[in-house]
């Protein structure tokens, strides 16, 4: 679909469409032909382009993509928007946010044939209202060769962070503003019950850095990261940081030069739906379908830096070497999640901000 | 005829796409609970007071030093001719398009340890985001005064300072309303600046909406935060469009090669490369690290990010270079829009005549909570005749939204200075009305009529605001690509993300020194 | 050929024009003479088409112009203060009328070209207006105003921004220039001299009305009344009684204690002296004196009134 030679040409067109609706102040939208379904995501979805195209030969079904803001976003306007959605499928909504979508009457339940491939601990709806497509986890990274330079060892679980000699080592992402900082909080939550706020009086004492998102605390505040000036070694980020910090350095070094502690990473999975009113169903069923096949799968790593569901698809060798998938992450169930969220982010800013 | 065009073509494009899916999603939110209850809880909350409060004087506070830090610049630019005048033009509005996220890490790395985070940090931010719009608006119109007034003021005893303070500022009014009211909104609105270099303890109106509205999903706070905003908005507006029409004074506008000339004086000089050298520090220092960053591959400097540029990623798995024909191809289509909408609704707003309500109405946009619109649309746009939500035009649509305040603001003050007996000489000579248009009005307009694309343009190619909350179609534009480099782990990521916020500010710059190079032909047989 | 009738203008509660009639013939050149405030300018401004009149109608060659807008009535304005484009060059200026009238580019170029020689501003073409001084953009301004050939020209204070040299040159200029064009023309001025000059006739103004119309003879010969005689130049005017200036003689009283009066003032216009004396009785008389040998002031002289020189004309000076 997207043929960079011919793009610039498309382009004029699309351009003259626009003016010519824009200016005239009239538009048919709404037209859709059948023959095309429409992806609602989130501004990080990535697909490969002949995954893409393979899609589109495969079913004779054209595959438009339409984001529609960060996750928090689409999953709103898909509430908004139930029984009349702005496409036909919608991927992206995960674990932490699942049960507002699904509170909202979203979808459309759809029980893919593909699901017999899947780790069931990932299939989180009964009633198959959603399907999981990726799965990834928000761990705390370590910069390897700080704690080497100094000959200390970095911490190995959630409740070693807290020790003195860790102290002013670590930054964290702001729960209320960054969905890394969520998921981080909900790690501790699972762990330490109601108990969680006292571990967090013991972070807060112990000097943790709170930062707006994750681009701060990544690139500007750990120290582990490529190019940063930062200087605290320790990170809350994903279990795939350290995959990334190999490939995208060049040349490329033996080994990572970051790591992760398993024991402080919490589960994130993102699902896909059928909208419910969507109006290609049936292309919105075999989208759902193609998301669970190997090709699409396959894709996922490079493209999203997550990890796919089903157990057929093989991971690419950095991801082997490098990434690292926890043995037991740290779950909450998403009623949970969703009764209590804003209760606990309220709470936190009270313990660690105030 | 023509005046009804004038307001009736801007009125139906903010009622359709402004006002109507607001008081959409506003009408859905308030009504959340199936009632309208009493919103005063929410109003009375000690939180809201502390936000609604805090937004206010920071937006003053940020508006004042940005005047500060640009009235100097303007009027050396205003006043001066010297090498290099047309290049420090185009410079000062390549941070105003930046990413915000870019900027406020930009910041974190150049303010010293201390003041890199609080509201010191917040106010030079915005000032450094803004300090275009003083800049370039105050300084077009200072360009177009005549200098001679001040001439005649020193004649009659009055000091530098003195005729600054009673003859240029009085003069310089309306167009210090002009930039003031829309740094004013932009300060108001900030949302990314103030959460990064704010910290955890800032937040404003437009934060606090998104944090009700998209995190703890309380769209009856976010609906009540909004009407909130608008008001305080809607407020300050009137009011500013009050100053500036009592203020409004009629000088003829006069071409800038009569105005402009050499600084004479060794004093004069001193100013102007004081004033120069001050801004280039200031908007420098943060540029400058992005290009470092830009370059800083492995221990070393490369061009290593800008050579990835032509290649397809996984982040964005097109070439970036395709991001940025995107972004350039929306940015010319959301211009187009700006222009035919905004050059009717300033000649409504020039008319003495015309309705004032307009001029308000038209500043709205910048100061209502972009992501509560871009939830209105997708709900007031739901359906079959009017289902706009996946069409690609949306995007350019609610740019042109955005963009439209600076093309009143800009062109409307000079519309306004046109002496009516230009257009009566022009009839008397056998122009139409339309002819007369045609001849005398868009002539003496085009130059602001060009700063005023040039803006437009800039601002869609930053795809500033409302449209980062709006469905687009998967063509990803440059700051999308910006976003997501800088989202993903990984040195090149980062470097490239870097590499594209530079390639942003060239496109800026050129396009804005392309605008400063426009001319009327001044010749007609 | 162009007649205003009956023209009245109101602005709120002031009356700008009451009942104004004007007629001008055919290749005449009409001076509207009148203080400021007294309606002259709204009054062109009627016939231009840019003011619309409360009641009354202007005739063109017949034509009743009321429904006719100002850009195709065919008439041609000179403002004031000229009012060029400034974002266009002389040439532009000139041609902007005939670019309007839809003319052939060639035929645009011979006729900017011969206007511009003809106000003597053979060459400038290509420059700005900005750089011009004030009598060449008036040049340009009559020009931009000839160049489509009006039906009739209608000049507001044509000269009143200029210095007086200037002023003196350029009245010569447009004295050829009407006198060779045989244009149709109605001027609008505040100075007599200027009016006389150029108008074959003069209408006087006063408060919304035209108070008297005819020759600068005619005017010269008998004004209306006091005010009028006063506003032509007229000083001696007392109680009805007008004295002409050039009808008193004077003459150096030889023996102290003979005479009427003492020379208190002195003002020479041109090749004429303008004395005021002050007479016995208190009363001051003006008087205009050819001959280089005249009183000084402080002198005592004796005044001699021809009668021919005396009108009795209607006293308005309780108006």
């Amino acid at each position: 679909m997207r043929v960079p030679a011919t793009a610039g040409y498309r382009q004029v067109h699309r351009l003259a469409g626009i003016l010519a609706l824009a200016l005239a102040l009239v538009g048919c939208g709404g037209d859709k032909s059948p023959r095309e379904v429409i992806l609602v995501t989130h501004d990080s979805f990535v697909v490969s382009d002949d995954v893409e195209q393979e899609f589109e030969r495969e079913t004779g079904i054209d595959l438009e993509i339409l984001m529609a803001g960060d996750a928090g976003e689409v999953v709103t306007k898909a509430v908004l928007t139930a029984g009349n959605p702005q496409g036909d499928v919608l991927f992206g909504v995960d674990n932490t946010l699942l049960s507002r979508a699904l509170d909202g009457d979203v979808f459309e339940p759809h029980e893919s044939e593909a699901l017999g491939s899947v780790d069931p601990t990932h299939i989180l709806d009964p009633e198959h209202r959603v399907t999981p497509v990726d799965h990834g986890d928000v761990c705390l990274n370590y910069d390897k060769e700080w704690f080497a330079e100094r000959g200390t060892a970095p911490p190995r679980t959630l409740e070693e962070v807290t020790l003195e000699r860790y102290r002013d080592l670590l930054v964290v992402e702001n729960p209320a503003t960054s969905s890394p900082g969520l998921a981080f909080l909900l790690a501790t939550i699972a762990r330490y019950g109601d108990l969680w706020q006292g571990y967090w009086r013991k972070l807060r004492a112990n000097g943790v850095l709170v930062v707006d998102g994750w681009e701060e605390a990544y690139t500007v505040r750990f120290s582990g990261a490529a190019g940063s000036k930062g200087n605290r070694p320790i990170v809350v980020s994903y279990a795939t940081s350290p995959a990334a910090e190999v490939i995208y350095r060049d040349p490329r070094p033996s080994e990572a030069p970051t790591g992760v502690i398993e024991d402080s990473c919490f589960r994130q999975i993102e699902f896909a739906g059928v909208l419910r009113g969507a109006r290609n169903e049936d292309g919105a069923r075999r989208l759902v379908d193609f998301m669970l096949s190997k090709r699409f799968q396959e894709d996922i790593p490079l493209a999203m830096f997550v990890f796919p569901v089903i157990r057929e698809a093989r991971l690419p060798p950095e991801f082997v070497e490098y990434a690292e998938v926890p043995e037991r992450p740290l779950e909450l169930p998403p009623e949970e999640i969703e009764a209590n969220r804003d209760r606990w982010v309220k709470e936190w800013t009270d313990i660690v901000i105030r | 005829m023509w005046r009804t065009v004038t307001y009736a073509v801007p009125l139906a494009f903010l009622a359709l796409f402004f006002a109507f899916p607001l008081l959409s999603i506003l009408e859905r939110g308030l009504r959340a609970d199936g009632s309208l209850a009493s919103p005063l809880d929410v109003l009375t909350g000690p939180l809201t007071r502390d936000v609604v409060w805090f937004t206010f004087w920071q937006a003053l506070a940020s508006t004042a030093l940005t005047f500060v830090i640009g009235l100097p610049t303007a009027y050396v630019i205003g006043r001066f001719a010297f090498r290099g005048r047309r290049v420090v033009r185009a410079l000062v509005v390549v941070p105003f398009v930046l990413p915000t996220v870019v900027v406020a890490l930009a910041f974190l790395a150049v303010l010293p340890a201390g003041l890199e985070r609080g509201w010191i940090a917040i106010l030079i931010a915005h000032a450094f985001f803004n300090v275009a719009v003083v800049v370039l608006v105050v300084s077009t119109f200072w360009a177009s005064l005549d200098r001679r007034v001040s001439e005649v003021a020193a004649t009659l005893g009055a000091t530098p300072a003195r005729t600054f303070r009673e003859v240029t500022l009085p003069l310089l009014a309306p167009s210090l309303a002009a930039a003031g009211s829309i740094v004013f909104l932009f300060s108001f609105t900030s949302f990314g600046i103030v959460l990064i270099l704010g910290g955890p303890a800032y937040s404003t109106i437009e934060a606090e909406i998104y944090n009700q509205a998209v995190r703890i999903f309380d769209l009856r706070a976010a609906a009540i935060l909004s009407a909130v905003q608008l008001i305080c908005v809607g407020l300050a507006v009137w009011i500013t469009l009050k100053l500036e029409a009592a203020v409004a004074v009629g000088a003829g506008p006069r071409s800038e090669r009569d105005v402009l000339r050499k600084p004479g004086t060794s004093r004069e000089k001193g100013f102007v490369v004081g004033a120069l050298g001050l801004l280039a520090v200031f908007l420098g220092a943060p540029l400058l690290v992005l290009l470092e960053r830009s370059l800083a591959v492995g221990d070393g400097y490369s061009l290593e990010a800008y050579r990835e540029l032509a290649r397809p990623t996984s982040a964005l798995l097109v070439t970036p270079w395709e991001a940025v024909w995107n972004s350039l191809v929306y940015a010319a289509a959301a211009t187009v829009v700006a222009l035919a909408v905004g050059g009717l609704a300033a000649a409504a707003v020039a008319d003495k005549r015309g309705p004032r309500a307009l001029d308000v109405l038209l500043m709205l946009p910048l100061g209502t909570s972009a992501v509560m619109l871009g939830f209105g649309f997708v709900i007031a746009f739901d359906r079959a005749p009017i289902d706009f939500r996946a069409e690609p035009w949306i995007v350019p649509v609610v740019q042109a939204l955005v963009a439209l305040p600076f093309v009143v603001r800009i062109v409307a003050p000079t519309l306004r200075a046109i002496d009516e007996r230009q257009r009566e000489a022009a009839a008397m000579l056998g122009a139409s009305p339309g002819r007369v248009r045609r001849e005398i009005d868009l002539p003496i307009v085009s130059r602001a009529l060009a700063l005023a694309a040039g803006f437009s343009f800039a601002i869609s190619l930053g795809e500033f605001g409302a449209t980062v909350f709006l469905a687009r179609p998967d063509s990803p534009t440059l700051p999308v690509a910006i976003f997501r480099f800088l989202g993903r782990p990984g040195e090149i990521n980062a470097a490239q993300a870097y590499a594209l916020a530079v390639v942003l500010m060239g496109l800026t710059a050129i396009s804005i020194s392309a605008v400063g190079h426009f001319r009327v032909r001044r010749s007609s047989i | 050929m162009l007649r205003a009738e009956e023209v009245t203008v109101r602005f709120g509660v002031k009356v700008a024009l009451a009942g104004v009639t004007l007629d001008v013939a055919r290749d005449e050149v009409v001076a509207v003479l009148g203080p400021s405030g007294s309606g002259k300018s709204t009054l062109l401004r009627v016939i231009a088409g840019l003011q619309r009149p409360d009641s009354g109608r202007v005739l063109l060659e017949g034509e009743d112009l009321s429904p006719v807008p100002a850009h195709r009535r065919g008439i041609g304005l000179v403002f004031q203060d000229h009012v060029l484009f400034h974002h266009m060059d002389v040439a532009g200026n000139v041609a902007f009328g005939l670019r309007m009238r839809g003319a052939s580019r060639s035929e645009i170029e011979r006729q900017v070209h011969d206007v511009l020689d003809l106000v003597g501003l053979r060459g400038f073409e290509r420059r700005s207006v900005a750089t011009l001084s004030g009598g060449e953009q008036q040049r340009v301004a009559l020009a931009r105003a000839l160049a489509p050939e009006p039906r009739v020209l209608l000049l507001d204070e044509p000269l009143g921004s200029l210095d007086r040299p200037l002023r003196e040159r350029l009245l010569e200029d447009l004295e050829a220039l009407f006198a060779e064009l045989r244009v149709t023309a109605l001027f609008v001025t505040h100075d007599q001299a200027e009016a006389f000059a150029l108008g074959d006739r003069v209408a006087v103004m006063r408060e919304g009305r035209v108070v008297q119309v005819g020759t600068p003879d005619e005017l010269w010969a008998r004004p209306a009344d006091t005010d009028v005689a006063r506003f032509l130049g007229l000083a001696n005017v007392r109680d009805g009684t007008v004295v002409r200036p050039e009808a008193v003689s004077v003459r150096n009283a030889g023996a102290r204690g003979a005479g009427d009066g003492v020379v208190e003032g002195l003002v020479r216009h041109g090749p004429t002296v303008r004395l005021t004396i002050r007479l016995d009785d208190g009363s001051q008389l003006e008087a205009a004196v050819a001959s280089l040998h005249h009183p000084a002031p402080g002198e005592r002289v004796t005044v001699e009134i021809d009668p021919a020189g005396v009108l009795v004309v209607p006293d308005n000076a309780g108006s």
